[in-house]
């Protein structure tokens, strides 16, 4: 196969609100990027984001900075890194008018501000009442966030490979990241693109699990990536689930919903959360409303004639401020269930959502790994940021609103600390001869020829493995079960085989590139949840339902070569401001 | 369950053709859409080449032509289409493969209408202001996914591909115009101006009648039309 070899300053992998956020403020210092992405870039997941993203700017209610902070370190359960979150909660006020001076529509209060709407996990005065920190665009606020950052890298003539898919990335012997080998997805054409730094922004990795919020694409291809050239990913154990999917069929209800008035019901029509949550209610951290409904299901309180769900009610409010507030949801609802939620409650169950886990970087977006200088050494040229990394803010438990802020204000950090980073490495660093070899051996690999398994039985079996032994609930026992399966579907990955060998749009070859890294993500995924003996934010084991400061409060990372599992310390000092100590969490 | 797939690969096809597919009728569940029946598909024979991501109607990657309309895949219920479902390219555009048009044009449309917010003004440190009324005026105008369902139904785009600009462009544009914050009016319809890009659109409506969002593309052209009026008299 031909290739074709280009240079930039800087290559992005991914589209979505982290990618173009650096994009943009990459572009707008004259830097020369080249931004990669396997789909359109308005088609990346940011879009799917619906409630809003969180910063103390006090439009309704008292706020500021500091208490946003304290609830997403508890939020964490006091896993995230408070110089990192300091940071992101100091920045999002800032983040987020930058936003609506590119142009994003948000809703709007009377006298003109941006409106914010409450959300779980928030509140005024450290764990005081209600807090109003989630700024809208109605329920499409990702969307909205998503158009209007690709709009302003139009204006910012910022270099997009649309549907090109990245295959591996490209160290040398030193370490340093060299760019990454990418296919053209519509001719099937290879491209070097030889890069000074590289930004991972691929997003996460909802995939393994069978139901599930997450679009197709979110395969975790950049941690695979990451992977595959040594590098460790953190904190893999803590995967979100939403409480509130639509049962059986995953689509996300954004916690909007709830913020805007909606609660939960089980089938003797008791309103729950006031056993699970007295104050903050349905209102609580996520980890904590999904465990409250699969703790109803189980003991035999969900609805519905399997009772394998809860109910959500909106049917209390006012039917047209709903509609207003709330326009996606009840077209999704429409559109999946076929009523109108302002006046029939919604089936939800716990779906996965979140990888709270991922690339282990530092708050300036360097990848960080343990080296021969202490546990968080960066690697030379690599970035990451997003829901793909790990910096890490959301640690145990993300609050929602905290994603798209995580995305605006890291994509945003990590390109200035490029920008920082190009001016003392003015030269591409030289391309060693075998610098393609595991590369193309890789994409090789996929032409073998004959009978075999299909790509999409396989992930079938992954997909359903992981809900059944890696979900809400676990114990040793069926996480050493779900280890032994998923590594046993790791070895017949070898047995797989394409029948369609193609170049031309060829999905086929894609998918099944997707599921090598789905495969390696959820390795990680189980190996990290059966290393970690205890119960913290959304990773609970019945067997170790404590949470264990003493020897737990750490980061855990997993390592590809040995699929072995072991851990670095939290950073627990912020920045400016006295650290937050670990507490019980109540909510 | 049958279906008549258009396929076509230019690597062995000379020319396209209409595949015969079939899904058992035990795979089909209640409530099913015609996406969860194309991967099915594709599980039954992976050359079946189409475009899909977030499979609830937001992402805009799987527009395609259902029983001679255009819709996303994603979010047509089985139950509502006729036997066999007959699924075809979007028409008007190059077929790259099978399901998949080359939408180059239809990015090139989007991209010639300046989409962006352009606002001169020194940045405020806080939000620029914008009132409730204000602000709902962008309303069925900033939901766009650029699906391109709608200007690939449009008869005045398949005979003017290269000079009308299209619903979905057209309908970004007003986007823009409406909004309060922006600047660039003048310059907005300077760009529009001519016998082609803007004022082909004979109001045919194909555009409104399968828009997957609900939005309304012939009244936003409608209404850059009453603005320009308005400015030149």
């Amino acid at each position: 196969m031909e290739l074709t070899r280009r240079k930039f300053d800087t290559l992005i992998i991914g589209a979505g609100g982290g990618g173009l956020r650096a994009a943009l403020q990459l572009a707008s210092a004259e830097a020369h990027v080249a931004v990669v992405s396997k789909v359109f870039p308005t088609r990346s997941h940011t879009v799917a984001a619906q409630g809003g993203v969180n910063a103390a700017l006090a439009n309704v209610r008292p706020d500021n900075w500091h208490w946003h902070m304290f609830d997403t370190v508890k939020g964490s359960d006091y896993l995230g890194d408070q110089d990192a979150i300091e940071y992101m909660c100091r920045a999002a006020p800032q983040a987020v008018y930058e936003l609506e001076h590119f142009g994003v529509p948000f809703s709007r209060l009377d006298d003109g501000r941006i409106y914010q709407r409450q959300f779980g996990g928030q509140s005024m005065n450290f764990g005081g009442g209600q807090a109003a920190r989630t700024c809208a665009a109605a329920d499409r606020t990702g969307h909205a966030i998503l158009q209007s950052l690709y709009q302003q890298n139009i204006r910012a003539k910022t270099h997009f490979f649309d549907e090109y898919f990245a295959i591996d990335l490209v160290r040398d012997g030193e370490g340093c990241l060299l760019g990454a080998l990418v296919m053209a997805i519509a001719s099937g054409e290879l491209m070097l693109i030889e890069a000074k730094t590289t930004l991972i922004a691929t997003g996460g990795v909802g995939q393994i699990f069978r139901t599930n919020t997450n679009a197709l694409i979110n395969t975790g291809d950049g941690m695979a990536m990451a992977l595959r050239v040594g590098i460790p990913l953190q904190d893999m154990e803590f995967f979100q689930f939403h409480p509130t999917g639509i049962a059986g069929k995953g689509m996300l209800i954004s916690e909007a919903v709830r913020g805007e008035g909606g609660y939960l019901v089980n089938a003797e029509g008791e309103r729950f959360m006031e056993r699970y949550a007295p104050h903050a209610l349905d209102l609580a951290s996520r980890d904590v409303v999904s465990r409250a409904i699969a703790t109803e299901v189980r003991e035999g309180r969900g609805c519905g004639p399997r009772k394998d769900h809860v109910l959500l009610k909106l049917d209390h409010l006012d039917a047209d401020t709903v509609h207003k507030r709330l326009p996606g949801i009840c077209d999704m609802v429409r559109t999946f269930l076929g009523f109108d939620p302002a006046h029939t409650p919604i089936p939800v169950a716990p779906t996965a959502h979140y990888t709270m886990g991922g690339i282990p970087t530092n708050r300036f977006g360097q990848v960080v790994v343990p080296e021969k200088h202490g546990p968080e050494e960066p690697v030379p040229g690599l970035y990451a940021a997003g829901e793909c990394a790990c910096v890490s803010v959301h640690g145990a438990n993300r609050l929602g609103g905290n994603s798209l802020l995580d995305i605006i204000v890291f994509g945003r950090a990590a390109a200035n600390h490029i920008i920082e980073y190009l001016r003392e490495n003015r030269y591409h660093r030289p391309f060693p001869d075998d610098g393609l070899d595991a590369p193309m051996a890789r994409l090789a690999r996929w032409e073998q020829q004959g009978d075999g398994e299909t790509v999409d039985a396989l992930r079938g079996e992954l997909q359903q493995v992981m809900e059944a032994d890696c979900g809400v609930f676990r114990t040793e026992a069926v996480l050493t079960d779900g280890l032994r399966k998923v590594s046993a579907l790791a070895e017949r990955l070898a047995d797989v085989r394409l029948r369609d060998h193609s170049r031309l749009f060829n999905t086929a070859r894609i998918e099944a590139m997707e599921l090598e890294n789905l495969m390696d993500c959820a390795l990680a995924t189980v190996a990290a949840a059966l290393a970690r003996q205890e119960s913290r934010g959304a990773h609970t084991r019945i067997d170790y339902p404590k949470r264990d400061d003493v020897h737990w409060l750490r980061h855990s990372l997993y390592h590809r070569a040995n699929r072995s599992v072991d851990s670095k310390p939290v950073r627990t000092r912020p920045m400016t401001v006295d650290s937050f100590p670990p507490k019980e969490r109540v909510y | 369950m049958k279906f008549s797939i258009y396929r076509y690969h230019p690597e062995h096809d000379t020319a396209p053709s209409m595949q015969a597919m079939e899904l058992d009728d035990a795979l089909i569940k209640p409530g099913m859409m015609l996406l969860d029946a194309l991967l099915l598909l594709k599980a039954q024979d992976e050359s079946l080449t189409f475009r899909r991501s977030c499979g609830e109607g937001v992402c805009g990657s799987d527009g395609m032509n259902i029983n001679g309309r255009n819709a996303l895949a994603c979010i047509t219920p089985l139950s509502e289409l006729k036997t066999p479902i007959e699924v075809r390219p979007m028409p008007g555009l190059p077929v790259i493969r099978d399901l998949v048009v080359d939408l180059e044009p239809f990015y090139r449309q989007y991209r010639a209408v300046t989409p962006y917010l352009v606002n001169h003004d020194p940045e405020p440190e806080v939000e620029r202001r914008q009132s409730p009324a204000d602000r709902e005026q962008l309303d069925g105008l900033y939901e766009c996914i650029l699906c391109a369902c709608c200007t690939t139904s449009c008869p005045s785009f398949w005979w003017n591909p290269d000079k009308f600009l299209g619903p979905a462009a057209l309908l970004q544009s007003w986007r823009f115009l409406a909004d309060s914050r922006d600047q660039a009016t003048d310059q907005r319809l300077a760009d529009l101006d001519g016998p082609f890009k803007l004022f082909r659109c004979h109001t045919i409506m194909n555009c409104v009648e399968v828009c997957p969002k609900g939005l309304n593309p012939t009244r936003a052209i409608g209404r850059i039309k009453e603005l320009m009026l308005k400015r030149s008299t």
